[in-house]
């Protein structure tokens, strides 16, 4: 080997860094862009949550092969999942919620949780309606939804609104979030050219309310007009003789030691 | 990599060079490990396919579900693949214990037989990369980019790193084997792209690229094969005319140190894929597949 003088060794040294820098900005951007999985690429019942899922999962396709309806397929290259993980898509073929669970059974990484007690317990997505493009929200007697729904009167309810006499009642489909497994066979029957009910993957659909929101103890916020709010809110207490800072601020003189802005 | 004389015990013998037998039988007979190999490759290829599409089946227990990433064999053995299962923890994830179990049980078969055997008998992208060489050599190309062969090593610390980093098995989710792999056994897509850059990486940037030069998992099975592996190809120094055959064979000629095969009495090198080819085409039969445990007793 040449000898170099410590100026070319740092240069080697530092082309060298450059180079794996490159390489790794290219990787990470590669692994990054797989990392998006499309809200309604659905994941087999008994998943962990969507990033744990992908990173744990070992890429190896025996829920697909212990599927007994051919709706799971392994994601490819740049596809609507990470690479090489399970997905379905409900209007393509929805899930059968099989009451053994074969897909989770099989899983050997736990990124299916292989001992899931209840198919109904499984969260693999919510269902959506476009009321502007529902059949039945329309007026019209369609219901399918509901009638395909395996958990139906309990994830999918008619809501029965009554109309003038000359028309028949609506009766709207409503999604319940508590019921809801996300299988997809709403969205698979939905007779609209594109499903007017959809499934979303439970990240795309659920709220979050926030920890400081504290409903009542029957689960409900009081509408009501509050009388006395120390019943939600405890009373404010000064602790020092002082007066409570900010309330009078412009009214207060500033406290010793500290000056006011010019 | 001298093709000359180096050591003194092999003084006046004349250096005779490998010469392709003319009959059927002979020509199968270099070719043999070749053929033993891509039967190894297709066939394992066809046990995970034959599982998924056609439910092969023994005693009502599927044959081989799975790939090469984790599967089971016979709904009993667990297996999974060490090096995955090892970015999968470093992206701070801990599966479930039977992916441990597999991992353990694949890392022993590869102890046994040697490490890197994995990459010339079992990894569908050999066939891609050995094909590239051919056409390669076929059309004289000359490489754009030469690179050390221990370049692999940093691209496994890379992916570890990234792994930590990222929070996710970097190599794995970036793998042309593992998106060729398993687009055979699932279906062709997209992925076959990724397929063809290795074919054409190999072929016009960099003479065995990814095989030789950048595979991480080639790196991992690299150092288990040196630390451990137990199947090597045994070195009969006094046989030997430094021919130089063994080492145009030779899909990774950095294992082919005389000195070192002199003292070691085998290819002990990490990077050896046990692929047979320089067994094949030494003219003194002075290498042969043996254990390691015998060969430490005769050195």
């Amino acid at each position: 080997m040449k000898e170099i003088n410590r100026r070319q060794f740092i240069v080697r040294t530092a082309q060298m860094a450059g180079v794996a820098a490159c390489i790794g900005v290219v990787w990470q951007t590669m692994v990054r862009g797989e990392a998006r999985a499309a809200a309604n690429a659905l994941r087999p019942p008994g998943a962990l949550p969507e990033t744990d899922f992908a990173a744990q999962c070992l890429k190896c396709g025996q829920c697909v092969r212990a599927c007994p309806y051919g709706t799971l397929s392994l994601s490819s290259f740049s596809d609507v999942a990470p690479v090489g993980t399970p997905y379905f898509m409900a209007r393509n073929i929805p899930c059968e919620m099989c009451v053994d669970i074969p897909c989770a059974r099989v899983c050997p990484s736990g990124a299916l949780d292989a001992k899931f007690p209840d198919i109904e317990k499984a969260r693999m997505g919510i269902a959506v309606i476009d009321e502007e493009n529902c059949l039945s929200w329309l007026g019209l007697r369609c219901e399918i939804c509901h009638r395909v729904c395996p958990l139906s009167n309990k994830a999918i309810t008619l809501n029965i609104v009554e109309r003038g006499s000359s028309k028949h009642a609506k009766f709207e489909p409503v999604v319940h979030s508590e019921a809801c497994t996300g299988c997809g066979k709403c969205e698979k029957a939905c007779p609209t050219e594109q499903a007017a009910i959809r499934v979303l993957r439970p990240e795309f659909v659920k709220g979050k309310l926030g920890e400081h929101y504290r409903p009542a103890v029957d689960g409900h916020f009081q509408t009501q007009t509050i009388q006395n709010n120390t019943d939600i809110a405890p009373e404010y207490k000064p602790t020092h003789k002082q007066k409570a800072p900010g309330l009078e601020y412009f009214n207060q003189e500033l406290p010793e030691g500290k000056e006011g802005r010019p | 990599m001298s093709t000359e004389p180096v050591s003194a015990s092999t003084p006046t013998r004349p250096v005779r060079h490998f010469v392709m037998p003319k009959t059927l039988s002979g020509k199968l007979y270099y070719w043999r490990f070749v053929i033993a190999r891509r039967f190894v490759q297709l066939s394992v290829l066809l046990l995970f396919f034959g599982t998924v599409h056609w439910g092969w089946k023994i005693a009502g227990k599927p044959l081989l579900s799975g790939n090469l990433s984790a599967s089971k064999l016979l709904d009993v053995i667990p297996l999974a693949d060490p090096f995955a299962v090892l970015q999968i923890v470093c992206s701070q994830h801990w599966p479930i214990l039977e992916a441990f179990i597999g991992a353990g049980v694949v890392l022993l078969i590869y102890i046994l037989l040697g490490g890197r055997v994995f990459c010339a008998w079992v990894c569908p992208i050999n066939m891609v990369t050995d094909l590239a060489n051919v056409a390669r050599e076929k059309l004289g190309v000359r490489s754009l980019i030469v690179v050390s062969h221990k370049v692999r090593y940093w691209g496994l610390l890379l992916v570890l790193l990234l792994s930590f980093l990222l929070g996710v098995a970097a190599f794995e989710w970036v793998s042309p084997i593992g998106i060729m792999h398993r687009e055979l056994i699932f279906g062709i897509g997209v992925g076959f792209v990724a397929v063809l850059g290795v074919f054409l990486f190999d072929l016009l940037i960099m003479a065995r690229g990814w095989c030789g030069h950048i595979c991480p998992l080639g790196a991992f099975w690299s150092i288990i094969g040196w630390a451990t592996g137990q199947v090597k190809v045994a070195f009969d120094n006094k046989a030997c005319t430094r021919c130089g055959d063994c080492v145009k064979a030779c899909p990774e000629p950095v294992v082919m140190n005389f000195k070192n095969l002199e003292s070691d009495g085998m290819v002990r090198a990490g990077e050896c894929t046990n692929c047979g080819k320089c067994i094949a085409v030494c003219p003194e039969n002075c290498l042969e597949f043996d254990l390691r445990v015998r060969l430490g007793k005769s050195a």
